[in-house]
């Protein structure tokens, strides 16, 4: 077995509250003769162990404030660990965030070069490079224009378009890369599958379960400054999910957009994050009924971006009997719906009701997520594969 | 016998020019965005770069020649007034500007890793450059009003090495400080302001009493513009060595020099770990 390319070895991250701490002198000051001085702590990381070996592509998952971001900063050299310590054995480049150093006040063609150099490259080598960069951006006519005359999308571009350049045996990419519309993602996404290919060892760190679960070979879950779970992508990734699992004790649902009595729940949702031309959406579903139910009725309802309902159906619609549940029993409703949806971002929300659609046991609204992409973009609500033929219906007289 | 030891240097070169590399790109980029948006928008551009000291000049120049007639007995008087005043420049430039150097670009420390000492080096080059053209503009005004050029002119580079290894540790120590303490910028202000007049910039220091001109002249910042007059523009200019009657005395403010080089780099390097948390 070959060395790991990173270890980490037992590192706790702290930092200072910076409200609490005194950085004027006159609250040095005023704080200088008093005998205990209160020094709020809070742990940010606690106790990470873990090793990434050559060419391995890890995701590091946890909810906002779970320390996923401190330990990228820390893996790229940005933040000290505190205590333990981070073993890197190649170049390692972050993509904390695109296009560092860009300037609005300089042209295009400019924060090129400029960001080129945050990247290690001389000026020569962004001058082999400039074209390339350029094209892949798409963005040949709006060079010399001042950056703060572009949109944010094609500052993100012509960013993206510079950081793929980056080489480096680690990677460490922080979700702020899968920002942009639906085609800059797949850009992005196109990318990761050709550095998988290649050699490079990875470091992602996301929320989106789809893409961990299409990309990482691994992950690691990060909950509460510590490693909750580690082991194969789907594994993790489905631990994820649960920390979301309504908690048996709290039974009526009101908080944000799930509601029902739960007497039977949903507890896991897989929706491929991405859909691409392929013929068909599939939604995995798997419910816990906390208590008896008698025939309830799976439904659920997919929104686009607008928030218009696009389609939906439930079993009641199918005439679908689903049989009746015990206490502590689960099922799976595995829906497949075909593609006719537009380009962009859709939403899915999830209902389980009784039979006549009156007593409401889970109501989910956005139980989850899915982004389109097709080629063919209309402004309407389904896109389905429609064929159309064009040709000359015969030339007349000659 | 020698051929391995070639060897050896050629080795060391190379490693250095690894080790260099990224930071020298960066240094390199950083201040040529930091000339590019200086004059952005203005008319003139980098001429304001000259202009700037010229105008500055004219008016200390009408002020304290024409009117109070301060260098009545020093040759050349205007070309002494104005190297100082382009030496004073580079001083409290490099220091105000050092001073803010880490803070100012903090979403970088934030975002990515990299010697931390590029930033302060960067605006270091950059008053540097501004220094370097004052200068054409001294040779100018030296050739308009023909002043002898002498050999103690070979001292000058030294002199300005001094200066520069003086006004950037300031710069390191200052700008680490600031990080954790955000007053310092106004206290350094007032610093600058009264050691303008500490410094005899304005008046020759043959005007001030020997007693306190010996205290003066200890300033780091006093020996280097005395000195720099004497070597450059006129041997009546009054230095340490003649104050004290010895030229060996200056082993106090180069000392210092010394002395605060080593300081801002200790704390500088053991500061440097926890500026992307504090700045």
């Amino acid at each position: 077995m070959a060395e790991p390319i990173i270890r980490v070895t037992n590192v706790s991250k702290d930092f200072l509250l910076p409200h609490l701490r005194q950085t004027t002198l006159k609250g040095k000051a005023l704080n200088m003769f008093r005998t205990s001085r209160t020094i709020e702590v809070q742990q940010a990381l606690r106790d990470i162990s873990f090793d990434v070996d050559r060419g391995e592509f890890l995701g590091v998952i946890g909810r906002n404030g779970s320390g996923k971001s401190t330990l990228l900063k820390i893996l790229a050299g940005i933040y000290m660990p505190t205590r333990g310590s981070v073993a890197v054995g190649g170049k390692l480049v972050p993509f904390i965030e695109l296009g560092v150093g860009f300037s609005p006040e300089l042209t295009g063609r400019e924060n090129v070069y400029l960001n080129g150099a945050m990247l290690g490259f001389s000026k020569g080598e962004v001058e082999a490079m400039y074209d390339d960069i350029v094209a892949f951006a798409e963005l040949e006519e709006s060079m010399d224009q001042k950056l703060k005359n572009y949109s944010s999308g094609m500052q993100v571009r012509i960013a993206f378009s510079v950081a793929t350049r980056a080489k480096a045996d680690i990677l460490l990419i922080d979700e702020v890369l899968a920002v942009g519309d639906a085609a800059f993602q797949r850009k992005c996404f196109e990318h990761f599958r050709a550095l998988k290919k290649s050699d490079t060892t990875i470091v992602f760190v996301t929320h989106d379960m789809g893409a961990v679960r299409e990309f990482c070979d691994r992950a690691i879950l990060i909950e509460d400054c510590s490693i909750l779970a580690q082991g194969s992508a789907e594994e993790v990734a489905g631990r994820y999910t649960g920390l979301f699992d309504p908690q048996p004790a709290t039974a009526p649902q009101v908080q944000g957009r799930r509601r029902g009595s739960g007497a039977i729940g949903y507890t896991e949702v897989i929706v491929p994050a991405l859909l691409g031309e392929e013929g068909s959406l599939t939604l995995e579903l798997e419910a816990l009924a906390e208590q008896d139910v008698d025939e309830p009725a799976y439904g659920f309802l997919i929104k686009n971006s607008s928030g218009a309902p696009v389609l939906g159906t439930n079993s009641m619609l199918k005439r679908q009997a689903t049989g009746s549940l015990r206490k502590g029993e689960r099922i799976s409703v595995t829906w497949s719906v075909p593609n006719v949806f537009s380009d962009g971002l859709h939403h899915v929300d999830l209902t389980i009701t009784d039979r006549q659609g009156l007593d409401v046991y889970d109501h989910w609204e956005e139980a989850a997520a899915f982004t389109v992409v097709k080629d063919e973009k209309t402004p309407y609500i389904v896109t389905p594969d429609t064929s159309l033929v064009v040709a000359r219906a015969g030339a007349a007289e000659g | 016998m020698v051929q391995p030891q070639k060897r050896d240097v050629k080795e060391l070169l190379a490693r250095i020019r690894i080790r260099y590399r990224y930071p020298l790109i960066l240094l390199r980029a950083m201040v040529i965005t930091d000339f590019k948006l200086r004059y952005q928008a203005s008319l003139l551009g980098y001429l304001w770069t000259l202009l700037r000291p010229l105008a500055i000049f004219t008016i200390l120049y009408i002020v304290f020649v024409k009117f109070l007639r301060l260098g009545a007995g020093v040759p050349y008087y205007p070309v002494y007034l104005l190297f100082g005043i382009v030496i004073w420049g580079f001083f409290v430039e490099a220091t105000t500007q050092g001073l803010t150097s880490l803070v100012a670009r903090a979403d970088l420390l934030r975002k990515i890793s990299f010697p931390r000492y590029v930033l302060v080096l960067s605006v270091g080059a950059s008053v540097l450059i501004s220094f370097a053209l004052n200068m054409l503009v001294i040779v100018f005004f030296m050739a308009l009003l023909r002043v002898p050029v002498r050999l103690d002119v070979l001292w000058l580079p030294f002199l300005f090495l001094e200066l520069v290894a003086l006004s950037i540790s300031l710069a390191f120590f200052l700008s680490a400080l600031y990080v954790r303490f955000r007053d310092l910028n106004y206290i350094w202000e007032v610093c600058m302001q009264a050691a303008f007049y500490a410094v005899p910039i304005l008046y020759p220091l043959t005007l001030v009493p020997a007693k306190y001109a010996r205290i003066l002249v200890l300033n780091p910042v006093a020996q280097i513009i005395q000195d720099a007059r004497y070597v450059l523009v006129t041997p009546q200019t009054e230095t340490i060595s003649q104050l004290y009657s010895t030229p060996w005395v200056r082993v106090i403010p180069v000392g210092i020099t010394l002395i605060l080089v080593v300081t801002s780099v200790v704390y500088f390097r053991r500061r440097s770990r926890s500026f992307a948390e504090e700045a």
